[in-house]
């Protein structure tokens, strides 16, 4: 049986008026129906840009190219009007910033209806009924009423709600969701956690959950993919990950998240530097700048190999030892 | 930490309102409606003292960092900086005083000039307050600054779009220091930084702060990015400050529900513990700041509502162990965190 979402070298650069950016350099990876895989990295590491890649949201001066099979069919080989027979119903993405993704002059109902009229032919009437309950289901009270609203007039955390609810109307077989928390207060961070988990176990859609925070990550996800500068630098569980992480980037991602279970005064340790300029990448490893193990061997660039089993890091430690 | 310094507080603050009026609804039939977005705030800040001030959006967080510093007129209330009640000053006598007490923003390019150098945006409080400076002295003290919050000298005629998010929340620390202030008020400086970075920025400050013996107040909408800085922590919840206490306490055993409820949505980055991660316990949403449920603000989210909540508001008052707690149950609740991995570990 094939995997519902087979991604192979994923490939995604831009043309800029300083060159060819390279944003992705080949990402692989399967995800299976109720998976739930995370993909975590600083700004600019192609996390957002692959997905948007098979999405087919790249702008205009981007390009894409590899493979990403949903149930055997190529996407990226897909005319927009076939693509726009998946987005939404099949694979549906949230977006980091509810406010700039809603559409502000459209009240909820509209926007929500409109999906589901298009997608499952539904009729107006049919329409509103699954709408309001689907605002039910991420808990916003008062769906009846509040349906009417325009965006502006939900707070924060009820708008990234409207946004999830709007993700699941059709039922997807695949939830992207990108930083769905980063913009939101901690106690409605964790009730959105809760609510995809639920969805999760109740529907088996899978998730793929795009990050910068891997605090957010632990609960809700079972495997975990790190990218640094468009690579790949380690995949695995989240057991493995957690516990026994092996590129120096992703222990350097698991010792700057400020923890509450330690109560003694643990210190923060902060990667140093900033992560690199896409159009200056050093020679071999991308990371060997900021990272405090490099040696000699860091000037090849590494390959993504296996240190454990379905455990990968890029890294030349990994090789030594 | 706090036995080693003098015990005149630099900053008192007492009885703090900052109340906004707005019209709300149409043309011809608009609504006048106070919002009252710091409702009777007070507390005291030691020299050297860093304060982490704690709540989600719309508590009056920032609006209470604008009142302390001037840049907002309280309705009611004192600022006390060194013994001199601030709200009382004229606007260039309070000015004046600004370079004694400076503010690092949230958003760290748009805090920036776009068309002004790093040199210059980190110059221009010094060339404001001290105009007969000398231009190599206004540079070398430039490029002090920028060496000291980890800037490399010789970008100093480079703009903000060139740097990244969390060297652009340096130049706005160097622009913050520059003029040797006793109190900085940072306003959520971290939350718009990848957790990489906000590490370098809070590690950054903490090790200024030291050095310097700045006071510090430090703003955040989450318990864990205070923790490494603060040594004392307020949480405020719709304009009312719900508990002042000292760190360590706090994170072991909150006062208040609401603080409980904070510190178990902080996610756990291990995967075994966040599995069992409990609830944060609280019902519903922020209710509208315009219309704030009676007796305790706190009441219609609180698991722990009694009836008297809903009637009579608890004032912040203090506990045996020198804690301020604003809730009737604090003495009967014991809020302990018991969560898995939390506690002494």
């Amino acid at each position: 049986m094939s995997a519902l979402l087979e991604v192979k070298d994923l490939r995604v650069s831009f043309d800029t008026p300083e060159g060819e950016v390279h944003a992705v350099s080949g990402i692989d990876f399967n995800l299976e129906a109720g998976d739930a895989l995370a993909i975590v990295g600083e700004s600019g590491s192609g996390k957002t840009q692959s997905m948007m890649a098979l999405m087919g949201l790249l702008a205009e001066n981007g390009h894409a190219s590899g493979q990403a099979l949903y149930k055997g069919r190529d996407l990226m080989q897909m005319q927009p009007h076939e693509l726009n027979c998946h987005r939404g119903r099949d694979i549906a993405m949230i977006f980091q910033d509810p406010m700039t993704s809603l559409n502000p002059y459209m009240n909820v109902e509209k926007q929500m209806t409109e999906v589901v009229m298009h997608h499952q032919g539904l009729n107006h009437h049919e329409a509103r009924a699954h709408a309001i309950e689907m605002l039910r289901a991420v808990r916003i009270p008062d769906p009846e009423q509040r349906i009417r609203q325009y965006p502006h007039e939900f707070s924060g955390g009820m708008r990234q709600r409207v946004m999830v609810a709007m993700g699941l109307l059709c039922e997807p077989d695949i939830l992207i969701a990108d930083e769905p928390t980063t913009a939101l207060d901690v106690t409605v961070q964790a009730q959105i956690s809760q609510l995809m988990a639920e969805l999760r176990r109740k529907s088996n859609t899978a998730i793929v959950l795009i990050t910068h925070d891997l605090g957010v990550v632990a609960g809700l996800c079972d495997r975990v993919l790190v990218m640094y500068a468009g690579e790949v630098v380690e995949f695995g569980t989240v057991d493995q990950i957690y516990y026994d992480p092996r590129h120096p980037y992703t222990r350097g991602l698991l010792e700057s998240v400020p923890r509450l279970d330690h109560v003694e005064d643990q210190e923060l340790h902060a990667i140093p530097g900033n992560p690199p300029n896409l159009l200056s990448l050093p020679v071999g490893c991308n990371f060997r700048r900021r990272c405090a193990f490099a040696f000699d061997a860091c000037h090849q660039k590494p390959e993504l190999k296996e240190a454990g089993e379905g455990h990968f890091s890029r890294c030349h430690l990994d090789e030594e030892s | 930490m706090s036995e080693s310094v003098e015990r005149q507080p630099v900053l008192r603050i007492q009885d703090l309102a900052v109340h906004f009026d707005v019209h709300e609804g149409g043309l011809l039939h608009s609504e006048l409606r106070t919002l009252k977005a710091v409702d009777g705030i007070s507390f005291d800040l030691m020299p050297g003292e860093s304060l982490g001030v704690v709540g989600e959006s719309g508590c009056g967080k920032s609006t209470l960092a604008r009142a302390i510093l001037g840049l907002i007129r309280p309705n009611r209330g004192r600022v006390m900086w060194l013994g001199e009640d601030l709200t009382l000053l004229e606007d260039e006598a309070l000015r004046r005083k600004r370079k004694e007490l400076q503010i690092v923003f949230q958003d760290p390019l748009a805090s920036l000039n776009p068309r002004m150098t790093v040199g210059d945006i980190i110059a221009e409080p010094l060339r404001t307050f001290f105009p007969k400076f000398a231009r190599v002295q206004v540079e070398e003290r430039v490029r002090g600054m920028m060496k000291m919050v980890g800037l490399l000298p010789n970008q100093i005629n480079r703009y903000p779009h060139e740097f990244s998010g969390g060297q652009c929340q340096r130049i706005g620390i160097a622009r913050a220091l520059v003029l040797n202030p006793k109190l900085i008020i940072c306003d959520e400086p971290v939350s718009a930084l990848d957790v990489s970075i906000q590490a370098q920025i809070i590690t950054l400050l903490r090790d200024l702060q030291k050095k310097l013996q700045l006071s510090l107040i430090f703003i955040a909408h989450d318990l864990a990015v205070v923790k490494h800085i603060s040594h004392r922590v307020m949480v405020m919840y719709l304009g009312k400050a719900m508990e002042i206490s000292d760190k360590k306490a706090l994170y072991r055993r909150p006062l208040h529900p609401y603080t409980s409820a904070l510190v178990k949505a902080v996610p756990i980055p291990d995967p075994k513990i966040a599995r069992e991660q409990v609830d944060t316990g609280l019902t519903g949403d922020m209710p509208s700041p315009y219309n704030p449920p009676s007796g305790c603000v706190f009441h219609s989210r609180c698991p722990y509502v009694v009836n008297r909540c809903k009637l009579d508001v608890p004032a912040l008052r203090r506990m045996e162990n020198g804690d301020w707690v604003a809730c009737h149950r604090a003495e009967e609740l014991d809020l302990t965190i018991r969560q898995a991995g939390h506690g002494d570990g």
